[in-house]
């Protein structure tokens, strides 16, 4: 059953690599402007279920669907055109492009297409909006990890998507970083926009998500505010290991 | 449009007008080399539109070019047909051949994709060689016409053209900028919207085309044709050589590569016939080690330092 309002939903969704069941029959709906955080130890399936909303890979069994209309199908550019953006656990840039040809990539072939001045205007408001736009004729080699980050952040807004996937972002950074990294994931959700998280970072995702799907193996075994699925016993024994529970 | 960005089509309006003026001045022996080397222009150029973003290195540019002057061949001899209307159909058909190919290889990654396209063109040979023999009768093809040398320089001045042209327009495109992005990074471009399969098959059908139409025009110079000798594999290499030594990050890359190399080949071939395989490699050593993004490579190499130093 799609719940009203949702614009994303994920139904019975498995995943296997050969015998290793990597997503496990899970289900979840994502409302409009809503910040869902995804969440659970390492291994648990977080990236694999991002990387078959995206489209990177297609789900074994199960269905995805944007806005009622089926997803799950579709190559990754079509689902990049409908409005699905992401960014990659392992920051990916385009190295031989400027830091503004590379935001430009997102704008010219996403979700609404641009070209031309109007891809560059766009290109430099997204450099801006993330902090980056003193850096906009350098070289890719030229910046700091935090500034990579940013660079594909710029990339994927700049194509406006209407939904944000954002693989541990916030990894990697130091205290300073993860402040200003905090706050500018703050501000897109003070926009409105609808976005998916994965992080590890637990301050993070109090601080920022309206609800939580806890991942364990693959499967789904809690979901709910973040304070609800943080205190929950088997969460708890997710992330700690049986005998503490 | 800013002034810069016309600045190159009218250096290349101006090299083109001297290049039309090559069979007035040059004799024969020279002549004939210009015209080796025009088609290597164009051929190592329009290769280049695709290879050079994408990084995928096609080794059937053999296989589109036997198939330009294959068909003019048995057109003309077997079927009366007209030259001109022979060298129409042939760069279609080589479109279509390159489309179904590069639909079925370029979900390929690198390594594959070079094998593929390499194994394909022998393939080709074989079987049109085959055909020939045992249907058609084993004997060559004439390709008589009243084409002079100079006539043939001048079509194949056109060609290396329409070729300059198309790679000007692609690199101010959507699709010349799709290609860049998929040559630094497949994933993201797909994730960005490209749809990665359909523009890299678009350019590969233009390289199949230009080959195709290359063989073509060329075919009255060699009058009499054998499938096993314009299906060369060679032509293959020596196209990827060349464009490799100029640098195929740039459009004008290819020809500065194609020039110094049809010389000292032509030199070596002369001199020295038995040793242009050894000259072949030592040309692919000195890309590998020396100049990994060719002659223009190095020019931005030094360019990039010299606007440092004066910084
Ligand atoms: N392409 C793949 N082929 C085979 N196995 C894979 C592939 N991608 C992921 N896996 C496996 O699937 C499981 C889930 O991996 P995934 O990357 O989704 O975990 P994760 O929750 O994102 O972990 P982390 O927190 O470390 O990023 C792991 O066991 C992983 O080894
Ligand atoms: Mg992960």
């Amino acid at each position: 059953m799609r719940q009203t309002g949702s614009v994303l939903s994920v139904n019975g969704v498995t995943k296997r690599f050969g015998g290793l069941v990597a997503v496990d029959n899970l289900s979840f709906d994502v409302a409009e402007h809503e910040v869902m955080g995804i969440i659970g130890p390492n291994g648990s399936g977080k990236t694999t279920m991002m990387n078959m909303i995206s489209g990177s890979f297609k789900p074994t069994a199960g269905a995805i669907s944007m806005k009622g209309a089926r997803i799950s199908d579709l190559p990754a550019q079509e689902i990049a055109r409908r409005g699905v953006g992401r960014t990659f656990q392992l920051v990916r840039l385009l190295p031989s492009l400027s830091v503004l040809e590379n935001v430009v990539a997102g704008a010219v072939f996403g979700h609404r297409k641009r070209w031309g001045r109007d891809a560059e205007d766009q290109a430099h408001r997204m450099l801006e909006r993330v902090g980056l736009e003193a850096m906009a004729y350098a070289p890719i080699s030229a910046l700091t990890y935090i500034d990579q980050k940013r660079l594909e952040l710029a990339r994927v807004l700049a194509g406006e998507p209407e939904i944000l996937l954002l693989d541990e972002w916030l990894a990697g950074l130091n205290p300073t970083e993860m402040e200003t990294g905090i706050e500018l994931i703050h501000d897109l959700r003070r926009e409105g926009r609808t976005i998916i998280l994965v992080e590890h970072v637990m301050d993070a995702i109090r601080s920022l998500c309206d609800r939580c799907v806890v991942m364990s193996s693959g499967a789904k075994i809690a979901e709910g505010t973040p304070e609800d699925v943080l205190s929950d016993r088997e969460v708890i024994r997710a992330y700690l290991g049986d005998d503490d529970a | 449009m800013n002034s810069t960005s016309w600045k190159e089509p009218s250096i290349a309006a101006i090299v083109a007008i001297l290049a039309a003026s090559v069979p007035l001045v040059f004799d024969a022996y020279w002549l004939s080399v210009s015209v080796t080397a025009m088609m290597y222009i164009a051929l190592s150029t329009s290769w280049a539109l695709f290879s050079g973003p994408t990084h995928y290195i096609s080794l059937a540019t053999g296989a589109f070019f036997g198939i330009g002057g294959y068909l003019v061949g048995t057109g003309m001899s077997d079927y009366n047909l007209s030259f001109w209307l022979m060298a129409a159909i042939a760069p279609i058909v080589a479109t279509i051949l390159a489309a179904l190919i590069g639909l079925a290889t370029l979900r390929l990654s690198g390594v594959y994709f070079v094998i593929f396209t390499l194994g394909l063109a022998e393939m080709i040979r074989n079987l049109v060689s085959w055909i020939q023999n045992n249907f058609l009768g084993s004997r060559g093809l004439y390709v008589l016409t009243d084409f002079t040398e100079s006539h043939i320089y001048w079509m194949l001045l056109i060609i290396a053209c329409c070729v300059y042209l198309l790679g000007w327009l692609v690199n101010r495109s959507r699709l010349g900028f799709a290609l860049r992005i998929i040559g630094n990074d497949e994933s993201v471009a797909k994730h960005v919207g490209i749809n990665t399969a359909m523009s890299k098959v678009i350019l590969f059908m233009t390289t199949g085309f230009f080959a195709a139409l290359v063989g073509a025009v060329i075919a009255p110079r060699y009058t009499y044709i054998e499938p096993n000798q314009v299906f060369s594999p060679e032509l293959s290499f020596l196209v990827v050589i060349m464009a490799l030594l100029g640098g195929a990050g740039r459009l004008w890359g290819p020809l500065v590569g194609v020039i110094p190399f049809t010389l000292i080949w032509e030199f070596v071939s002369i001199q020295a016939p038995n040793s242009t395989t050894l000259f072949l490699g030592l040309v692919f050593l000195l890309i590998v080690y020396v100049l990994p993004h060719g002659f223009v490579g190095r020019i931005d190499q030094i360019n990039k330092k010299l606007k440092e130093r004066s910084h």
